[in-house]
């Protein structure tokens, strides 16, 4: 009997055993069995390359598809003209990512116990879900005419334009001389467009929006915006240059602000370290103006008068970005730095002068810092991991310990606001062709933000845990 | 017993027969192509094994993953990818019939090919480079039992002269280039549209009165070059053995003069 009940747990042991070693196996086979994986599959189709030769993980470009980018959506081999496409060629890519995801708010403003009262709690929700739709289309309408157009939904099938331009290429027949106008990403190297995480924590990189809390204007590095840009690189793109002249209208059509312009600058350098990989450093330098207030029609308060917006201050961002390659491993660091006029800080009105500043009001600055590194096994495997942190380095508003955060008046304490996000995830692509796309994602995102808890202004924490299928075609 | 003596039949067919060939210095059993090369450009040393990760990132999609042309867009491209199984390539500075250079690979990947829908892969490293040159050596076993040809020696160019071009043309007439790429250079000879390459695919002569690069390279010096090597695996044959190089130069310097 003692030895049968033994037996019982010793095959229990070893049906478990040969479930995880089966389990093994089978993930090994699955990885062995990968065919070399494949992200516009519209771009792979015209020119019959696999995804994996523009990207080193889809949407993030490797060096030679961020050539093809810079050249145009062209390749310099006479075949990047429509006239060599085949007639029945179409341009267009759809991308779409239907999910699960968890997301949880640690101190959540919830009913408090008595009428009229709130306090916190923590908020989870979960369940399936889907992203937005995204149209990608774009290529060449001739020689040396790229174009882009990208119109993109929510999930509730709400569209806008994310991208809209067109852009003249190595004019002159010089690939320094690149000119670009509409709606379209700024120059940033570690692009934001073609971002490998998905979350709401983690799907935009939050150095590139952070602002103060109780800021009004919004603008950010990573969003798209409306204006032109030039553009210049060496043959090999081992050195790139950029300046783009903006609408300060953070890229909303129909000139809702003012008639104020943004500059962006941006400029980098690569050089190979032996078998290391290419080794890339950079610098960037958003400077800016918005306005401060708006014309009313009734003397306001109200909305402002569409594109009237006057009393501009300004805004600078800038930052030294480095991506470094060891072998299948990779790091991009990121140092920001950022600075706001004191009535954009303190969301003052230009016209009320000095005198209309709350007291002890400071021009706001922050610094901070970007870490995301990959570990490329494959062209259908890689492991993803970002650390941002955002620290404030003078607050616009005075800090009084112990009071809560009151707009226009106080702020809690000297790190009110800094923010910290840490996020792992993985993407692996089971097949790779010039056809489609498809990667199995998977996610975890968690970020703290000083001070920002609704109630009681203590931390903030949020998390986000999300799987999904993402696929273009 | 029927049976029997069949039997000993086959085996004297399967055994027997094969070794008793082999011992007269018949057939050798194929070599066969060797999983482990490096190639060697100036300072750089590329190997095999590092060239199989960025092969299948880059290259795979049109060469296929056994480097013999059918990858998954070949049936699409009107030029057929080159199949490293067979060991021939077009863009050689080496003799006809002879295996290219480690560099000439490097530069093949680094320029591109005009007219077809292979780029220039000079965005990736230089050590990329060499490392995926060694891993296309793995695919034929020619690596491993011939060597590469001694490079041709290309002379100084010579100064073209009136004399010169109009020896030019009548080179360009005695040799018969005209057939192909046609009495002006633009590649519409009689011959043009009859042209095959060793794929059977239709191939076009070129065109000397465009402003493209042909496709080994865009100086006079590579004109030259392609002109003595021949393009293997096209009817483009090499003239090395029956023009003196100095009218090979003067032939190649009138035709470049059509761009």
């Amino acid at each position: 009997m003692e030895r049968s009940c033994l037996y019982e747990v010793w095959s229990g042991f070893a049906r478990f055993g040969r479930a995880l070693l089966y389990s093994v196996v089978l993930f090994a086979v699955v990885l062995i069995n990968c065919r070399p994986a494949s992200a516009l599959p519209a771009f792979a189709r015209k020119y019959g390359m696999p995804c994996s030769s523009c990207h080193e993980a889809w949407p993030k470009l490797s060096p030679f598809g961020q050539q093809f980018k810079d050249n145009g959506y062209q390749m310099g081999n006479d075949r990047d003209a429509p006239i060599f496409q085949q007639a029945a060629y179409w341009p267009v890519t759809f991308r779409i990512t239907p999910i699960w995801h968890r997301e949880n708010t640690a101190k959540a403003m919830v009913d408090g116990a008595t009428a009229g009262t709130s306090t916190e709690a923590s908020v989870t929700t979960h369940g399936f879900d889907l992203s937005g739709l995204d149209f990608h289309t774009g290529g060449t309408l001739a020689n040396n005419v790229s174009f882009y157009v990208l119109p993109s939904s929510d999930q509730f099938a709400k569209f806008h334009f994310e991208s809209v331009w067109a852009r003249l290429d190595n004019i002159g027949g010089s690939s320094w001389f690149n000119i670009k106008m509409g709606k379209f990403e700024l120059d940033n190297l570690l692009s934001e467009k073609r971002i490998l995480t998905l979350t709401g924590i983690s799907g935009v990189y939050t150095n590139y929006h952070f602002q103060p809390p109780g800021e009004g204007y919004t603008f950010g590095i990573g969003d798209n915006q409306l204006g032109l840009e030039w553009m210049g690189h060496s043959k090999d793109d081992r050195t790139r240059v950029s300046a783009a002249l903006l609408s300060a209208s953070e890229g909303t059509p129909g000139l809702p602000t003012s008639r104020g312009y943004d500059a962006y600058f941006a400029a980098s350098r690569a050089f190979e370290v032996g078998s290391l990989g290419l080794q890339r450093v950079g610098g960037f330098a958003a400077i800016g103006q918005a306005p401060t207030y708006f014309q009313y029609t009734n003397g306001g308060p109200g909305t402002g008068i569409a594109g009237t917006g006057i009393g501009n201050k300004g805004f600078q961002r800038y930052g030294l970005i480095g991506m470094w390659y060891i072998k299948k491993f990779d790091i991009t660091t990121i140092y920001f730095h950022s600075h706001d006029d004191v009535f954009l800080g303190t969301n003052t009105a230009a016209n009320a002068g000095t005198a209309g500043l709350p007291a002890g009001a400071h021009a706001p600055s922050w610094n901070g810092g970007l870490f995301e590194s990959h570990y490329n096994f494959n062209p259908q495997l890689i492991l993803i991991n970002r650390y941002e942190l955002v620290r404030m380095s003078q607050q616009p508003l005075p800090v009084v310990a112990g009071t809560p955060f009151t707009p226009g008046v106080s702020v809690p304490s000297s790190s009110f606001g800094n923010t910290d996000v840490l996020t792992f995830g993985f993407r692996y692509y089971p097949f790779i062709s010039s056809r489609a796309g498809f990667a199995y994602h998977g996610e975890y995102a968690i970020m703290r933000q000083r001070g920002l808890a609704p109630v009681t202004f203590t931390d903030q924490t949020s998390s986000s845990l999300l799987f999904g299928f993402d696929f273009d075609f | 017993m029927l049976n029997f003596k069949k039997l000993c039949l086959n085996v004297a067919v399967t055994l027997i027969l094969p070794a008793a060939a082999m011992a007269q210095g018949g057939d050798q059993p194929a070599a066969k192509p060797s999983k482990h090369m490096e190639s060697h450009i100036g300072n750089l040393t590329g190997h095999s094994e590092a060239g199989a990760q960025l092969y299948y990132r880059y290259c795979w999609g049109c060469h296929g993953a056994r480097g013999n042309g059918d990858g998954e867009n070949a049936p699409y491209l009107n030029i057929l990818p080159r199949n490293f199984v067979a060991g021939t390539f077009k863009c050689r500075s080496t003799p006809t019939g002879t295996l290219p250079l480690d560099s000439d690979l490097y530069n093949n990947i680094t320029r591109g090919f005009n007219f077809s829908n292979m780029p220039s892969w000079a965005a990736l490293t230089a050590q990329n480079r060499a490392d995926l040159v060694a891993f296309i050596k793995t695919f034929s076993a020619r690596w491993v039992t011939e060597k590469p040809g001694d490079p041709i020696q290309i002379p100084a160019e010579p100064k073209l002269t009136v004399e010169s071009i109009k020896h030019g043309g009548e080179l360009f007439q005695k040799l018969e280039c005209w057939k192909c790429h046609g009495q002006e250079g633009r590649g519409d000879g009689p011959s043009a549209s009859t042209l095959t390459d060793s794929n059977d695919q239709p191939i076009r002569p070129y065109n000397f009165t465009t402003d493209n690069r042909s496709k080994c390279g865009r100086t006079n010096a590579e004109l030259y070059r392609i002109f003595m090597t021949g393009l293997d695996g096209t009817p483009m044959p090499s003239f090395a053995d029956v023009v003196k190089p100095e009218d090979a130069w003067t032939l190649c310097t009138t035709c470049a003069l059509c761009r």
